[in-house]
Protein backbone atom coordinates (compact mmCIF):
# COMPACT_ATOMS: atom_id res chain seq x y z
CA UNK A 1 0.00 0.00 0.00
CA UNK A 2 2.75 2.35 1.04
CA UNK A 3 4.41 1.65 -2.31
CA UNK A 4 1.28 2.40 -4.30
CA UNK A 5 0.73 5.69 -2.56
CA UNK A 6 4.25 6.68 -3.46
CA UNK A 7 3.72 5.61 -7.06
CA UNK A 8 0.56 7.66 -7.32
CA UNK A 9 2.34 10.69 -5.93
CA UNK A 10 5.17 10.21 -8.40
CA UNK A 11 2.73 9.70 -11.27
CA UNK A 12 0.97 12.95 -10.36
CA UNK A 13 4.31 14.71 -10.34
CA UNK A 14 5.22 13.29 -13.77
CA UNK A 15 1.98 14.56 -15.24
CA UNK A 16 2.16 17.94 -13.54
CA UNK A 17 5.72 18.49 -14.70
CA UNK A 18 4.91 17.32 -18.23
CA UNK A 19 7.78 14.87 -18.00
CA UNK A 20 9.45 14.72 -21.44
CA UNK A 21 9.44 10.90 -21.61
CA UNK A 22 5.76 10.87 -20.71
CA UNK A 23 4.88 13.59 -23.22
CA UNK A 24 6.81 11.85 -25.98
CA UNK A 25 4.89 8.62 -25.45
CA UNK A 26 1.52 10.33 -25.24
CA UNK A 27 2.14 12.39 -28.38
CA UNK A 28 3.29 9.34 -30.35
CA UNK A 29 0.19 7.42 -29.26
CA UNK A 30 -2.12 10.18 -30.35
CA UNK A 31 -0.25 10.67 -33.61
CA UNK A 32 -0.36 6.97 -34.47
CA UNK A 33 -4.02 6.58 -33.58
CA UNK A 34 -5.13 9.76 -35.35
CA UNK A 35 -3.27 8.64 -38.48
CA UNK A 36 -4.95 5.25 -38.31
CA UNK A 37 -8.28 6.96 -37.77
CA UNK A 38 -7.86 9.19 -40.81
CA UNK A 39 -6.96 6.25 -43.05
CA UNK A 40 -9.79 4.13 -41.65
CA UNK A 41 -12.26 6.96 -42.10
CA UNK A 42 -11.21 7.46 -45.71
CA UNK A 43 -11.89 3.77 -46.33
CA UNK A 44 -14.69 3.08 -43.87
CA UNK A 45 -17.04 6.02 -44.37
CA UNK A 46 -17.53 5.70 -48.15
CA UNK A 47 -17.48 1.91 -48.02
CA UNK A 48 -19.96 1.76 -45.14
CA UNK A 49 -22.21 4.23 -46.89
CA UNK A 50 -22.01 2.29 -50.13
CA UNK A 51 -22.89 -0.93 -48.33
CA UNK A 52 -25.82 0.86 -46.75
CA UNK A 53 -27.46 2.13 -49.90
CA UNK A 54 -26.45 -0.12 -52.75
CA UNK A 55 -27.81 -3.51 -53.66
CA UNK A 56 -25.39 -5.88 -55.33
CA UNK A 57 -24.78 -9.61 -55.15
CA UNK A 58 -22.59 -10.47 -52.20
CA UNK A 59 -23.51 -7.34 -50.31
CA UNK A 60 -25.13 -9.28 -47.50
CA UNK A 61 -22.03 -11.46 -47.17
CA UNK A 62 -19.85 -8.35 -46.95
CA UNK A 63 -22.03 -6.92 -44.19
CA UNK A 64 -21.72 -10.16 -42.21
CA UNK A 65 -17.98 -10.22 -42.84
CA UNK A 66 -17.58 -6.67 -41.52
CA UNK A 67 -19.62 -7.43 -38.45
CA UNK A 68 -17.48 -10.50 -37.84
CA UNK A 69 -14.23 -8.57 -38.42
CA UNK A 70 -15.35 -6.06 -35.78
CA UNK A 71 -14.63 -8.72 -33.21
CA UNK A 72 -11.13 -9.53 -34.49
CA UNK A 73 -8.79 -10.20 -31.57
CA UNK A 74 -6.11 -7.44 -31.73
CA UNK A 75 -3.25 -9.90 -31.25
CA UNK A 76 -4.43 -11.81 -34.31
CA UNK A 77 -4.47 -8.55 -36.28
CA UNK A 78 -0.98 -7.90 -34.97
CA UNK A 79 0.18 -11.32 -36.05
CA UNK A 80 -1.29 -10.95 -39.54
CA UNK A 81 0.20 -7.50 -40.05
CA UNK A 82 3.51 -8.79 -38.69
CA UNK A 83 3.52 -11.58 -41.25
CA UNK A 84 2.72 -9.14 -44.05
CA UNK A 85 5.48 -6.73 -43.05
CA UNK A 86 8.22 -9.13 -41.97
CA UNK A 87 11.14 -9.68 -44.32
CA UNK A 88 9.62 -12.92 -45.58
CA UNK A 89 6.23 -11.32 -46.05
CA UNK A 90 4.79 -9.78 -49.24
CA UNK A 91 5.41 -6.24 -47.97
CA UNK A 92 8.81 -7.03 -46.46
CA UNK A 93 10.68 -4.85 -48.95
CA UNK A 94 9.06 -1.78 -47.46
CA UNK A 95 10.95 -2.39 -44.21
CA UNK A 96 8.08 -1.11 -42.13
CA UNK A 97 8.21 -3.54 -39.23
CA UNK A 98 8.93 -1.85 -35.87
CA UNK A 99 8.09 1.60 -37.19
CA UNK A 100 5.19 3.87 -36.24
CA UNK A 101 3.82 3.22 -39.74
CA UNK A 102 3.49 -0.46 -38.90
CA UNK A 103 1.45 0.49 -35.84
CA UNK A 104 -0.73 2.78 -37.94
CA UNK A 105 -1.34 -0.12 -40.32
CA UNK A 106 -2.23 -2.50 -37.47
CA UNK A 107 -4.65 -0.04 -35.89
CA UNK A 108 -6.15 0.74 -39.28
CA UNK A 109 -6.79 -2.95 -39.92
CA UNK A 110 -8.27 -3.22 -36.46
CA UNK A 111 -10.75 -0.33 -36.63
CA UNK A 112 -11.66 -0.14 -40.32
CA UNK A 113 -14.21 -2.98 -40.00
CA UNK A 114 -15.70 -1.17 -37.00
CA UNK A 115 -15.99 2.05 -38.96
CA UNK A 116 -17.50 0.26 -41.95
CA UNK A 117 -20.06 -1.63 -39.87
CA UNK A 118 -21.12 1.31 -37.71
CA UNK A 119 -21.18 3.69 -40.68
CA UNK A 120 -23.33 1.24 -42.59
CA UNK A 121 -25.80 1.16 -39.71
CA UNK A 122 -25.97 4.95 -39.34
CA UNK A 123 -26.34 5.54 -43.07
CA UNK A 124 -28.82 2.69 -43.54
CA UNK A 125 -31.08 4.19 -40.89
CA UNK A 126 -30.88 7.63 -42.47
CA UNK A 127 -31.32 6.20 -45.94
CA UNK A 128 -34.45 4.40 -44.80
CA UNK A 129 -35.84 7.84 -44.15
CA UNK A 130 -34.45 9.56 -47.26
CA UNK A 131 -34.56 6.84 -49.93
CA UNK A 132 -38.01 7.48 -51.34
CA UNK A 133 -37.44 11.21 -51.46
CA UNK A 134 -34.06 10.79 -53.15
CA UNK A 135 -35.62 8.46 -55.69
CA UNK A 136 -38.41 10.93 -56.28
CA UNK A 137 -35.99 13.83 -56.73
CA UNK A 138 -33.82 11.76 -59.06
CA UNK A 139 -30.71 12.12 -56.90
CA UNK A 140 -27.69 10.36 -58.44
CA UNK A 141 -26.00 7.73 -56.24
CA UNK A 142 -22.84 9.70 -55.51
CA UNK A 143 -24.85 12.77 -54.51
CA UNK A 144 -27.04 10.59 -52.30
CA UNK A 145 -24.02 9.09 -50.52
CA UNK A 146 -22.48 12.51 -49.97
CA UNK A 147 -25.78 13.88 -48.65
CA UNK A 148 -26.26 10.94 -46.30
CA UNK A 149 -22.72 11.27 -44.97
CA UNK A 150 -23.22 14.99 -44.45
CA UNK A 151 -26.64 14.76 -42.83
CA UNK A 152 -25.45 11.89 -40.65
CA UNK A 153 -22.29 13.71 -39.64
CA UNK A 154 -23.03 13.91 -35.93
CA UNK A 155 -23.78 10.21 -35.65
CA UNK A 156 -20.71 9.52 -37.76
CA UNK A 157 -18.61 11.59 -35.40
CA UNK A 158 -19.55 9.19 -32.62
CA UNK A 159 -18.56 6.34 -34.93
CA UNK A 160 -15.14 7.94 -35.37
CA UNK A 161 -14.82 8.40 -31.62
CA UNK A 162 -15.59 4.72 -31.10
CA UNK A 163 -12.83 3.85 -33.56
CA UNK A 164 -10.42 6.24 -31.87
CA UNK A 165 -11.20 4.83 -28.44
CA UNK A 166 -10.69 1.27 -29.59
CA UNK A 167 -7.42 2.04 -31.40
CA UNK A 168 -5.72 4.09 -28.71
CA UNK A 169 -6.52 1.59 -25.97
CA UNK A 170 -5.26 -1.40 -27.92
CA UNK A 171 -2.00 -3.06 -26.85
CA UNK A 172 -1.51 -6.50 -28.44
CA UNK A 173 -1.28 -5.53 -32.12
CA UNK A 174 0.97 -2.48 -31.71
CA UNK A 175 3.22 -4.47 -29.38
CA UNK A 176 3.75 -7.14 -32.03
CA UNK A 177 4.30 -4.86 -35.05
CA UNK A 178 5.80 -1.87 -33.24
CA UNK A 179 8.05 -3.70 -30.84
CA UNK A 180 7.72 -1.08 -28.07
CA UNK A 181 11.08 0.48 -28.94
CA UNK A 182 11.96 3.41 -26.71
CA UNK A 183 11.68 6.80 -28.49
CA UNK A 184 10.51 5.06 -31.68
CA UNK A 185 7.44 2.93 -31.23
CA UNK A 186 6.66 3.14 -27.53
CA UNK A 187 3.06 4.16 -27.07
CA UNK A 188 0.95 4.48 -23.94
CA UNK A 189 -0.41 0.97 -23.82
CA UNK A 190 2.85 -0.82 -24.57
CA UNK A 191 4.70 1.44 -22.15
CA UNK A 192 2.20 0.65 -19.41
CA UNK A 193 2.63 -3.07 -20.06
CA UNK A 194 6.42 -2.81 -19.95
CA UNK A 195 6.72 -0.47 -16.96
CA UNK A 196 4.27 -2.55 -14.97
CA UNK A 197 6.17 -5.74 -15.69
CA UNK A 198 9.36 -4.00 -14.56
CA UNK A 199 7.60 -2.90 -11.40
CA UNK A 200 8.02 0.79 -12.35
CA UNK A 201 4.53 1.78 -11.44
CA UNK A 202 4.88 5.57 -11.49
CA UNK A 203 5.20 6.02 -15.26
CA UNK A 204 2.67 3.23 -15.85
CA UNK A 205 0.18 4.92 -13.56
CA UNK A 206 0.75 8.33 -15.10
CA UNK A 207 0.14 6.94 -18.58
CA UNK A 208 -2.82 4.93 -17.28
CA UNK A 209 -4.39 8.08 -15.87
CA UNK A 210 -3.94 9.91 -19.16
CA UNK A 211 -5.37 6.99 -21.11
CA UNK A 212 -8.30 6.88 -18.73
CA UNK A 213 -8.85 10.62 -19.18
CA UNK A 214 -8.82 10.18 -22.95
CA UNK A 215 -11.33 7.31 -22.74
CA UNK A 216 -13.61 9.31 -20.46
CA UNK A 217 -13.25 12.34 -22.70
CA UNK A 218 -14.23 10.31 -25.75
CA UNK A 219 -17.23 8.95 -23.87
CA UNK A 220 -18.28 12.38 -22.69
CA UNK A 221 -18.00 13.76 -26.23
CA UNK A 222 -20.04 10.87 -27.57
CA UNK A 223 -22.85 11.37 -25.11
CA UNK A 224 -22.78 15.11 -25.73
CA UNK A 225 -23.21 14.52 -29.45
CA UNK A 226 -25.96 11.97 -28.87
CA UNK A 227 -27.77 14.04 -26.26
CA UNK A 228 -31.48 14.23 -27.10
CA UNK A 229 -31.29 17.98 -26.88
CA UNK A 230 -33.69 19.84 -29.14
CA UNK A 231 -31.65 23.01 -28.96
CA UNK A 232 -28.49 21.31 -30.11
CA UNK A 233 -30.04 19.63 -33.12
CA UNK A 234 -31.77 22.87 -33.93
CA UNK A 235 -28.62 24.92 -33.91
CA UNK A 236 -26.38 22.38 -35.56
CA UNK A 237 -28.56 21.10 -38.31
CA UNK A 238 -29.34 24.64 -39.39
CA UNK B 1 -62.43 14.86 -43.00
CA UNK B 2 -64.00 18.04 -41.66
CA UNK B 3 -61.94 20.61 -43.49
CA UNK B 4 -61.72 24.05 -42.05
CA UNK B 5 -62.38 25.46 -45.48
CA UNK B 6 -65.50 23.45 -46.11
CA UNK B 7 -67.60 26.32 -47.26
CA UNK B 8 -69.36 26.24 -50.59
CA UNK B 9 -66.71 27.57 -52.91
CA UNK B 10 -67.30 30.08 -55.64
CA UNK B 11 -67.09 28.32 -58.99
CA UNK B 12 -64.14 29.44 -60.93
CA UNK B 13 -64.67 30.17 -64.58
CA UNK B 14 -63.61 27.11 -66.47
CA UNK B 15 -60.07 27.29 -67.72
CA UNK B 16 -60.65 24.55 -70.25
CA UNK B 17 -60.95 27.03 -73.06
CA UNK B 18 -57.34 28.11 -72.70
CA UNK B 19 -55.93 24.65 -72.63
CA UNK B 20 -57.11 23.09 -75.82
CA UNK B 21 -53.86 23.61 -77.64
CA UNK B 22 -51.75 22.33 -74.79
CA UNK B 23 -48.76 20.06 -75.23
CA UNK B 24 -49.44 16.37 -75.86
CA UNK B 25 -50.37 14.37 -72.80
CA UNK B 26 -47.30 12.99 -71.08
CA UNK B 27 -48.62 10.03 -69.15
CA UNK B 28 -50.62 6.93 -69.92
CA UNK B 29 -51.53 4.06 -67.62
CA UNK B 30 -52.59 0.71 -69.06
CA UNK B 31 -54.17 -2.10 -67.05
CA UNK B 32 -52.27 -1.28 -63.89
CA UNK B 33 -52.85 -3.63 -60.96
CA UNK B 34 -51.11 -3.79 -57.62
CA UNK B 35 -51.24 -6.62 -55.16
CA UNK B 36 -49.65 -6.44 -51.74
CA UNK B 37 -49.85 -9.14 -49.11
CA UNK B 38 -52.35 -11.03 -51.23
CA UNK B 39 -54.71 -8.08 -51.47
CA UNK B 40 -55.55 -6.45 -54.78
CA UNK B 41 -55.16 -2.79 -53.92
CA UNK B 42 -55.25 -1.36 -57.45
CA UNK B 43 -57.35 -3.14 -60.02
CA UNK B 44 -56.93 -2.74 -63.78
CA UNK B 45 -56.42 0.99 -63.73
CA UNK B 46 -56.50 2.70 -67.13
CA UNK B 47 -55.77 6.38 -67.09
CA UNK B 48 -54.76 8.94 -69.64
CA UNK B 49 -53.82 12.36 -68.41
CA UNK B 50 -55.52 14.51 -70.95
CA UNK B 51 -54.10 17.98 -70.77
CA UNK B 52 -52.24 20.47 -68.69
CA UNK B 53 -55.09 21.15 -66.30
CA UNK B 54 -55.51 20.03 -62.74
CA UNK B 55 -56.52 16.41 -62.36
CA UNK B 56 -57.88 15.57 -58.95
CA UNK B 57 -57.84 11.99 -57.73
CA UNK B 58 -60.78 11.79 -55.39
CA UNK B 59 -61.90 8.92 -53.24
CA UNK B 60 -62.49 7.73 -49.70
CA UNK B 61 -59.71 6.80 -47.30
CA UNK B 62 -58.03 3.58 -48.27
CA UNK B 63 -59.27 3.70 -51.87
CA UNK B 64 -55.69 3.39 -53.12
CA UNK B 65 -55.06 6.99 -54.09
CA UNK B 66 -51.61 7.17 -52.55
CA UNK B 67 -50.60 3.82 -54.01
CA UNK B 68 -51.77 4.89 -57.46
CA UNK B 69 -49.79 8.10 -57.25
CA UNK B 70 -46.70 6.19 -56.14
CA UNK B 71 -47.07 3.80 -59.07
CA UNK B 72 -47.40 6.74 -61.47
CA UNK B 73 -44.34 8.35 -59.94
CA UNK B 74 -42.30 5.16 -60.03
CA UNK B 75 -41.99 4.71 -56.27
CA UNK B 76 -43.97 1.54 -56.39
CA UNK B 77 -43.74 -1.33 -58.83
CA UNK B 78 -47.14 -2.45 -60.12
CA UNK B 79 -47.90 -6.17 -60.14
CA UNK B 80 -49.04 -5.87 -63.74
CA UNK B 81 -49.73 -3.18 -66.28
CA UNK B 82 -47.68 -0.29 -67.54
CA UNK B 83 -47.07 3.37 -66.92
CA UNK B 84 -45.99 5.04 -70.15
CA UNK B 85 -44.29 8.39 -70.20
CA UNK B 86 -43.93 10.56 -73.25
CA UNK B 87 -41.27 13.17 -72.81
CA UNK B 88 -40.26 15.58 -75.56
CA UNK B 89 -42.25 13.56 -78.04
CA UNK B 90 -40.25 10.40 -77.36
CA UNK B 91 -42.13 7.11 -77.11
CA UNK B 92 -39.55 5.56 -74.80
CA UNK B 93 -37.67 8.41 -73.17
CA UNK B 94 -34.52 7.72 -71.09
CA UNK B 95 -35.24 6.88 -67.46
CA UNK B 96 -33.50 9.99 -66.23
CA UNK B 97 -35.61 12.20 -68.48
CA UNK B 98 -38.76 10.59 -67.12
CA UNK B 99 -37.53 11.19 -63.59
CA UNK B 100 -36.78 14.82 -64.37
CA UNK B 101 -40.19 15.34 -65.91
CA UNK B 102 -41.98 14.77 -62.63
CA UNK B 103 -41.99 15.70 -58.98
CA UNK B 104 -43.97 14.56 -55.96
CA UNK B 105 -45.06 16.24 -52.77
CA UNK B 106 -45.85 13.50 -50.31
CA UNK B 107 -48.52 13.76 -47.70
CA UNK B 108 -45.87 13.72 -44.99
CA UNK B 109 -42.91 15.29 -46.79
CA UNK B 110 -39.44 14.07 -45.89
CA UNK B 111 -37.12 17.03 -45.59
CA UNK B 112 -33.37 16.85 -45.26
CA UNK B 113 -31.84 17.49 -41.84
CA UNK B 114 -30.70 20.85 -43.00
CA UNK B 115 -31.91 24.41 -43.10
CA UNK B 116 -34.90 25.45 -45.17
CA UNK B 117 -32.63 27.18 -47.65
CA UNK B 118 -30.27 24.19 -47.84
CA UNK B 119 -33.21 21.94 -48.66
CA UNK B 120 -34.12 24.15 -51.61
CA UNK B 121 -30.49 24.42 -52.66
CA UNK B 122 -30.14 20.63 -52.64
CA UNK B 123 -33.00 20.32 -55.12
CA UNK B 124 -31.77 23.24 -57.23
CA UNK B 125 -28.31 21.71 -57.60
CA UNK B 126 -29.91 18.63 -59.11
CA UNK B 127 -31.10 20.67 -62.08
CA UNK B 128 -28.93 23.75 -62.33
CA UNK B 129 -25.25 24.49 -62.39
CA UNK B 130 -24.79 27.21 -61.44
CA UNK B 131 -28.04 27.96 -59.64
CA UNK B 132 -29.66 30.94 -61.42
CA UNK B 133 -29.79 34.24 -59.57
CA UNK B 134 -32.92 34.61 -57.51
CA UNK B 135 -34.18 31.04 -57.93
CA UNK B 136 -33.91 30.15 -54.25
CA UNK B 137 -35.14 33.57 -53.13
CA UNK B 138 -38.21 33.24 -55.35
CA UNK B 139 -38.90 29.75 -54.06
CA UNK B 140 -38.65 30.99 -50.47
CA UNK B 141 -40.97 33.88 -51.25
CA UNK B 142 -43.46 31.61 -52.97
CA UNK B 143 -43.63 29.37 -49.91
CA UNK B 144 -43.62 32.44 -47.61
CA UNK B 145 -40.66 31.00 -45.79
CA UNK B 146 -38.22 33.90 -46.22
CA UNK B 147 -38.10 34.56 -42.49
CA UNK B 148 -37.35 30.89 -41.78
CA UNK B 149 -34.63 30.39 -44.40
CA UNK B 150 -31.91 29.52 -41.92
CA UNK B 151 -34.12 27.42 -39.64
CA UNK B 152 -33.75 23.66 -39.51
CA UNK B 153 -36.38 22.30 -41.87
CA UNK B 154 -37.47 19.69 -39.37
CA UNK B 155 -38.39 22.23 -36.74
CA UNK B 156 -40.99 23.81 -39.04
CA UNK B 157 -44.68 23.34 -38.43
CA UNK B 158 -46.62 20.86 -40.56
CA UNK B 159 -47.95 23.58 -42.85
CA UNK B 160 -44.55 25.16 -43.28
CA UNK B 161 -43.01 21.79 -44.09
CA UNK B 162 -45.70 21.17 -46.68
CA UNK B 163 -45.04 24.58 -48.24
CA UNK B 164 -41.30 23.89 -48.28
CA UNK B 165 -41.86 20.51 -49.93
CA UNK B 166 -44.01 22.17 -52.58
CA UNK B 167 -41.40 24.87 -53.18
CA UNK B 168 -38.73 22.17 -53.44
CA UNK B 169 -40.80 20.25 -55.98
CA UNK B 170 -41.46 23.38 -58.05
CA UNK B 171 -37.74 24.24 -58.20
CA UNK B 172 -37.37 21.04 -60.23
CA UNK B 173 -39.60 22.57 -62.92
CA UNK B 174 -41.48 19.31 -63.48
CA UNK B 175 -43.79 18.76 -66.41
CA UNK B 176 -46.06 16.78 -64.10
CA UNK B 177 -46.43 17.57 -60.44
CA UNK B 178 -47.97 14.97 -58.14
CA UNK B 179 -49.44 16.15 -54.86
CA UNK B 180 -50.69 13.79 -52.17
CA UNK B 181 -53.22 15.60 -49.98
CA UNK B 182 -51.11 18.76 -50.00
CA UNK B 183 -53.40 20.60 -47.63
CA UNK B 184 -54.35 17.85 -45.21
CA UNK B 185 -54.21 19.14 -41.65
CA UNK B 186 -53.31 22.65 -42.71
CA UNK B 187 -54.84 25.85 -41.42
CA UNK B 188 -56.93 27.92 -43.84
CA UNK B 189 -54.15 30.40 -44.56
CA UNK B 190 -51.66 27.68 -45.48
CA UNK B 191 -54.30 25.94 -47.57
CA UNK B 192 -54.94 29.11 -49.53
CA UNK B 193 -51.20 29.63 -50.01
CA UNK B 194 -50.70 26.12 -51.27
CA UNK B 195 -53.67 26.24 -53.60
CA UNK B 196 -52.47 29.57 -55.02
CA UNK B 197 -49.04 28.09 -55.64
CA UNK B 198 -50.59 25.05 -57.32
CA UNK B 199 -52.69 27.26 -59.61
CA UNK B 200 -49.67 29.39 -60.44
CA UNK B 201 -47.68 26.29 -61.38
CA UNK B 202 -50.57 25.07 -63.48
CA UNK B 203 -50.76 28.40 -65.31
CA UNK B 204 -47.04 28.18 -65.96
CA UNK B 205 -47.66 24.93 -67.82
CA UNK B 206 -47.19 22.22 -65.21
CA UNK B 207 -49.62 19.33 -65.30
CA UNK B 208 -51.04 18.90 -61.79
CA UNK B 209 -52.21 15.56 -60.42
CA UNK B 210 -53.55 16.07 -56.95
CA UNK B 211 -55.01 13.69 -54.41
CA UNK B 212 -57.62 14.77 -51.98
CA UNK B 213 -60.43 13.23 -50.04
CA UNK B 214 -61.87 16.68 -49.49
CA UNK B 215 -64.79 17.59 -51.72
CA UNK B 216 -64.38 21.32 -51.22
CA UNK B 217 -60.76 21.29 -52.34
CA UNK B 218 -61.70 19.16 -55.32
CA UNK B 219 -64.39 21.65 -56.28
CA UNK B 220 -62.01 24.57 -55.93
CA UNK B 221 -59.15 23.09 -57.93
CA UNK B 222 -60.25 20.33 -60.26
CA UNK B 223 -60.51 20.57 -64.01
CA UNK B 224 -61.19 16.88 -64.14
CA UNK B 225 -61.80 14.25 -61.56
CA UNK B 226 -60.57 10.70 -61.28
CA UNK B 227 -62.83 8.93 -58.79
CA UNK B 228 -61.09 5.99 -57.18
CA UNK B 229 -62.98 3.45 -55.15
CA UNK B 230 -61.53 0.23 -53.75
CA UNK B 231 -58.59 0.37 -56.13
CA UNK B 232 -60.69 0.93 -59.22
CA UNK B 233 -61.33 4.02 -61.27
CA UNK B 234 -65.08 4.36 -61.37
CA UNK B 235 -65.13 7.70 -63.12
CA UNK B 236 -62.86 10.03 -64.99
CA UNK B 237 -64.72 13.08 -66.12
CA UNK B 238 -64.62 16.89 -66.26
CA UNK B 239 -65.16 18.36 -62.80
CA UNK B 240 -68.46 20.13 -63.67
CA UNK B 241 -69.89 16.92 -64.99
CA UNK B 242 -68.62 14.84 -62.09
CA UNK B 243 -70.22 17.07 -59.50
CA UNK B 244 -73.47 17.78 -61.34
CA UNK B 245 -74.19 14.31 -62.68
CA UNK B 246 -71.96 11.61 -61.25
CA UNK B 247 -72.32 8.45 -63.31
CA UNK B 248 -71.99 5.85 -60.57
CA UNK B 249 -73.89 5.23 -57.37
CA UNK B 250 -70.64 5.35 -55.39
CA UNK B 251 -69.59 8.69 -56.80
CA UNK B 252 -73.05 10.12 -56.27
CA UNK B 253 -73.00 9.02 -52.63
CA UNK B 254 -69.51 10.44 -52.22
CA UNK B 255 -70.51 13.79 -53.72
CA UNK B 256 -73.49 13.90 -51.38
CA UNK B 257 -71.02 13.48 -48.54
CA UNK B 258 -72.19 10.03 -47.61
CA UNK B 259 -69.52 7.59 -46.57
CA UNK B 260 -68.67 5.08 -49.24
CA UNK B 261 -66.94 1.91 -48.25
N1 LIG C 1 -47.36 -1.55 -48.08
C1 LIG C 1 -48.65 -1.96 -47.98
N2 LIG C 1 -48.92 -3.26 -47.75
C2 LIG C 1 -50.20 -3.67 -47.65
N3 LIG C 1 -51.26 -2.88 -47.77
C3 LIG C 1 -51.06 -1.58 -48.00
C4 LIG C 1 -49.74 -1.04 -48.11
N4 LIG C 1 -49.82 0.28 -48.34
C5 LIG C 1 -51.15 0.55 -48.36
N5 LIG C 1 -51.89 -0.55 -48.16
C6 LIG C 1 -53.35 -0.62 -48.14
O1 LIG C 1 -53.82 -0.20 -49.39
C7 LIG C 1 -55.01 0.53 -49.27
C8 LIG C 1 -54.90 1.83 -50.01
O2 LIG C 1 -53.95 2.63 -49.39
P1 LIG C 1 -53.70 4.14 -49.83
O3 LIG C 1 -53.34 4.19 -51.25
O4 LIG C 1 -52.71 4.73 -48.87
O5 LIG C 1 -55.13 4.79 -49.58
P2 LIG C 1 -55.59 6.30 -49.79
O6 LIG C 1 -56.60 6.28 -50.88
O7 LIG C 1 -56.24 6.71 -48.50
O8 LIG C 1 -54.40 7.11 -50.10
C9 LIG C 1 -55.26 0.70 -47.78
O9 LIG C 1 -56.26 -0.22 -47.40
C10 LIG C 1 -53.95 0.35 -47.15
O10 LIG C 1 -54.15 -0.25 -45.92
MG1 LIG D 1 -53.33 8.54 -49.02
Amino acid sequence: MQDFTGSFRLAGRLIAAADPALVEIVLLSIQVTLSALVVSALIGLPLGATLAISRFPGRHGLVILCNALMGLPPVVVGLLVYMMLSNAGPLGVLQLLYTPTAMVIAQTVLITPILIALTRQVIADLNHEYAETFHSLGVPAHTAIAALLWDGRFSLLTVLLAGFGRAIAEVGAVMIVGGNINHVTRVMTTAIALETSKGELALALALGLILLAIALGVNALTSMINAPDGKRSHVRSA
Amino acid sequence: MSEVLDFTPPRRPSRNAHRLAASPMPLQVRGLSLELEGKRLLDQVDLTLLDNGITVILGPNGAGKTLLLKCLHGLCQPTSGTVLWHVDGLERPPVLEVRKAQALVQQKPVLLRRSVLANLKFAAKLRYSPIPQGLLENALALARLDHLASHAARTLSGGEQQRLALARALILKPKVLFLDEPAANLDPASTVLIEEAIRAAQSAGTKIVLITHGLSQARRLADNIVFLHRGRILEHSPADKFFSEPATVEAEAYVRGEIVL
